[in-house]
């Protein structure tokens, strides 16, 4: 069996590319969802290896759990964007200041 | 061995895409790259035995989520090129950061050890005779059954507000009214005029 740490280094590498998904991709909302997304999955990952690792279930389940936040949270996301594209016509996050809300 | 290769195959595979992911330049190759890096992630998981977890990331993620992403990217009517602007410039700050941070975690990752863990109290032992599903469905609706109705109400509040937030009343679209329908009677839409011979009726 692979050992914990290859898990634990790929769900590393894989965080970091979301947080780096988030700084680089500052103009495009959309692409910050997803790398939003990726973070999520790193997570996951995570909780999945050590639950199987240490040998106890309740691992799975919260990935589950973090799971069910990660579909609200695209759809919540998801929905903001399109209104906020409706009223400015573009997806920058620099214009987000201009919101006064 | 076979198992090294798998995942070696599935993990070059999920960091390759999720690198593709952040940057490629229009964003429906995004949410393509973002689909196969689930996609390799659920079989990373299938490899150390939570298949139940596997198959619900692909069912959700690539079967909703991805859906969801592609719907807006699609109906979205955006300039994508503007889009990049700045991202070289910003790119360099964040490799920067992405850098340190990622060898933080492996510094930190490499450093630790099982120590304070008691393997003895588990609170969910894994019992290899119960398949994995049955396992996850037994936990969920005894121990966590509060917790999982929670996730439910998360999921419901979600939808509610997504609803909400989208919907719009347009004052200028012609829409059916129902009651109006249903409560027309004749003599409300019915005229009748002894009409002259050689002149017309006012209407």
């Amino acid at each position: 069996m692979i050992g914990l740490v290859h898990y634990l280094v790929v769900s590393a590498i894989l965080f970091t590319m979301g947080v780096l998904g988030i700084f680089a991709n500052r103009k495009n909302l959309i692409v910050i969802l997803m790398a939003i997304e990726l973070i999520l999955l790193a997570v996951n990952l995570n909780l999945v290896a050590f639950s199987a690792y240490l040998h106890d279930l309740v691992g799975q389940v919260f990935a589950m759990f973090v799971l069910t936040v990660a579909a609200g949270e695209a759809a919540i996301g998801l929905a903001i964007l399109v209104i906020y594209f409706r009223g400015r016509g573009s997806i920058s996050v620099d214009d987000v200041n201009r919101m006064k809300g | 061995m076979i198992q090294a290769i798998a995942f070696y195959l599935f993990a070059i595979v999920v960091l390759v895409s999720a690198a593709m992911t952040i940057s490629s330049r229009n964003p429906v190759h995004s949410v393509l790259w973002l689909i196969l890096a689930f996609f390799n992630a659920a079989g990373l998981m299938v490899l150390v035995g939570a298949e139940f977890i596997a198959m619900l990331l692909v069912i959700v993620y690539v079967g909703a989520v991805a859906v969801l992403f592609l719907f807006v990217v699609m109906m979205l009517d955006i300039d994508f090129t503007e889009l990049r602007a700045g991202f070289v410039r910003y790119f360099w700050i964040g490799f920067a950061l992405a850098l340190a941070l990622v060898s933080e975690i492996i510094i930190a990752v490499k450093a630790w050890s099982v120590g304070g863990i008691d393997i003895a109290n588990r609170v969910a032992p894994v019992n290899p005779d119960v398949p994995n599903i049955q396992a996850i469905g037994h936990l969920l609706y005894t121990r966590y059954l509060f917790v999982f109705e929670g996730a439910g109400l998360v999921l419901l509040v979600a939808m509610i507000g997504a609803i909400v937030l989208t919907m719009r009343h347009r004052p200028d679209a012609r829409k059916q009214r129902i009651h109006a329908q249903v409560s027309r009677r004749a003599k409300d839409a019915i005229r009748k005029v002894d009409a002259p011979v050689g002149q017309g009726v006012e209407l």
